[in-house]
């Protein structure tokens, strides 16, 4: 069950950060990371954290993608178009990922043993959900960091629409 | 029956779309498309969070995710005012002719 | 059934289970269609379709044939696989968050659940996320069709949609604290103890947020007094302008598969969902365990029907609404009054315990 949806949906979230890689056009650029926060939000779930995956869904691909594309449709935002700036860039870009990637699984695979395994049962058949275990620590403990981000999407609402309105 | 998964598939899937996110945020032209290849890293790091959260049995990773997602919130909205601000006086999203202070 | 392990069982009586939700989920979005035309036929005075079958019954099934088989228009000027994908984003959407509806009692059959297809901790939590996917179909509906009219349809749809998610999420907040919990199961059984009077809309003192919730619903589901994204009179049909046959089909299947989701959880949240409103005045084993099992279902139905018409009278009632004073209305009235009832409501609880 772990293996299968680990297999499924972490293919699914490959490809379609690779798509977003390769498209051209904006929205498919959009669509195609819709899809891999769908599937991470289902990785969450078989990882255990319930609430995550919902409020993944909820406010990123619910919320902050339907504003990326509100903005594309908007905006009218055509393919872009390759210039010289784009060749340099894919010089540096490939390989610098390249060697990112390599680092970071070179990494994960010699420390693979300490790491251990995943296991869905028990975790998942849980009685009290882990919802109420997360709004206990969020509530008492980190109550202050709680009310500073508050705070900041206060101010985020605001700067937005100073930003965004037109100058008269 | 259930064959388990190593903790390390999540942290290398995690890498992968990190550097997919490193790739585009690099290569990309388009101002819309490098802010989303930042939401991609967001997403893989919070990947990682999660997966480390499974492994200890704690749930400050699984907290620490949600604050990430409350900054991604603010963020997206900032830089999608400042990409509709720079787009009404430039009319191009295109990085490299968007590289001056003053026009 | 006795040669079957556990987890085949399980598997058989849930591939019937969605099977048997979703022939009838459909037949009922079909009949919808045909209530509302039934229904707004005699608010103004006319008879509604009357010549297919007895009381015009056969007509949702000539209309899917004349919707099948008309032309199947594809625009030069559209992007093609998303003009394709839209309407099937809409309509999976509007279907899959029945999965989670909890239909009647608790009954379950060698350890499987039968009224309810997936009973998850998350359960609302889940109708709010697949409810938000959902602008997706429309929003990419109308930038993919190359059309000015479709454009802003879906431009209008979208900021609707996400300005009354808002107000529409702040508006369930006061039920998950009375229920302490997020699972519809549970929400129903917080208020089925004494009948009507320990629904939430009454005894849990919920009234204020029902009629948030109901009015953020009508704009959630475009619907009149909130239909600006399909208003014929400024923008010919909105965002599905230039859709015809089946994918025409699909938008309006998903229009009213979400009317029916809304009019669920409404009956749900503030109604005690499938729970008798005469509590136990009858008793609990009235007529046996056929019958008894039956009861929940039909309170329930009666309770989805009922919202149903309320919201045929509300279309064939109220004039629509001007694109400004709809989005003052949602953003300095209904969001501001449903975070005063969060306040008013946790204080309340506060002091009760």
């Amino acid at each position: 069950m772990q293996l299968a949806l680990f297999l499924i949906f972490g293919g699914l979230a490959v490809a379609g950060a690779l798509n977003l890689l390769l498209q051209r056009h904006p929205i498919n650029s959009a669509l195609s990371l819709v899809v891999v926060m769908m599937s991470l939000a289902v990785l969450y779930w078989s990882l255990g954290a319930e609430f995550l995956a919902a409020s993944q869904v909820i406010v990123y691909s619910g919320a902050i993608m339907v504003f990326f594309v509100f903005v594309i449709m908007l905006l009218n935002a055509g393919e872009e178009e390759r210039t010289t700036g784009s060749r340099a860039a894919y010089l540096v870009g490939f390989p610098g990922a390249a060697a990112i990637f390599c680092l970071l699984s070179f990494v994960f695979l010699s420390e693979r043993k300490a790491l251990g395994y995943t296991n869905i049962g028990g975790y998942l058949n849980h009685v009290t959900s882990n919802i109420s275990e997360i709004s206990t620590i969020l509530f008492t403990k980190l109550l202050l960091p709680f009310e500073v981000t508050s705070i900041l999407i206060l101010v985020a609402i605001l700067g937005a629409v100073v930003l965004a309105r037109k100058e008269q | 029956m259930s064959a388990q998964v190593p903790i390390a598939a999540y942290l290398i899937l995690a890498a992968v779309l990190f550097s997919t996110g490193v790739a585009a945020f690099l290569i990309k032209r388009n101002l819309i498309t490098i802010f989303m290849s930042i939401e991609l890293m967001l997403n893989a790091v919070n990947l990682t969070f999660v997966a480390f959260a499974h492994m200890w049995h704690q749930l400050s990773g699984q907290i620490f995710v949600f604050f990430v997602m409350v900054v991604a919130a603010a963020e997206a909205a900032v830089g999608l005012a400042i990409i509709i601000a720079i787009f009404r006086t430039r009319e191009t999203l295109n990085v490299d002719q968007i590289d001056l202070m003053k026009s | 059934m006795s040669h079957l392990s556990p987890f085949q069982t399980f598997l058989l009586l849930s591939i019937l289970k969605v099977a048997v939700v979703t022939v009838l989920t459909l037949m009922a979005v079909a009949y919808t269609v045909l209530l509302e035309r039934k229904f707004l036929g005699r608010i103004q005075n006319r008879w509604g379709p009357s010549r297919v079958g007895p009381f015009g019954l056969m007509q949702p099934m000539a209309d899917g044939i004349k919707l099948f088989l008309k032309e199947d228009l594809l625009p030069i000027a559209a992007e093609r696989p998303l003009f394709i994908a839209a309407p099937i984003i809409a309509l999976t959407c509007a279907l899959i968050s029945i999965a989670v509806v909890p239909f009647g009692g608790m009954q379950t059959v060698k350890g499987v659940e039968m009224f309810n297809i997936a009973d998850l901790n998350i359960g609302l939590l889940v109708i709010l996320g697949i409810t938000s996917i959902g602008v997706y179909g429309i929003a990419l509906s109308g930038w993919s069709s190359n059309n000015k009219f479709s454009l802003l349809g879906s431009l209008r749809a979208t900021s609707q949609m996400i300005s009354y998610e808002l107000a529409l999420g702040l508006s369930l907040v006061g039920v998950v604290l009375h229920a302490q919990s997020l699972s519809l199961r549970d929400i129903v059984n917080s208020q089925g103890a004494h009948g009507a009077w320990s629904w939430n809309i009454l005894g849990g003192g919920q009234i204020v947020a029902f009629f948030i919730y109901i009015m953020a619903a009508y704009a959630e589901t475009n619907r009149a007094p909130f239909d600006l994204p399909e208003a014929e009179s400024e923008l010919v049909a909105g965002y599905h302008t230039e859709y015809s046959s089946m994918k025409f089909a699909m938008f309006f299947m998903a229009e009213y598969a979400n009317m029916i989701t809304v009019s669920c959880v409404a009956s749900l949240l503030f109604f005690g969902g499938a729970s008798s409103p005469l509590g136990h005045l009858l008793p609990a084993d009235f007529g046996g365990p056929i019958l008894s099992a039956i009861f929940p279902i039909l309170w329930f139905v009666a309770k989805v029907l009922a919202f149903l018409l309320l919201f045929i009278w509300v279309r064939g009632t109220l004039p629509r609404f001007r694109y400004d004073q709809l989005m003052s209305f949602g953003w300095k009235f209904l969001l501001p009054l449903a975070m005063a009832n969060i306040i008013v409501t946790s204080l309340v609880i506060a002091l009760r315990s």
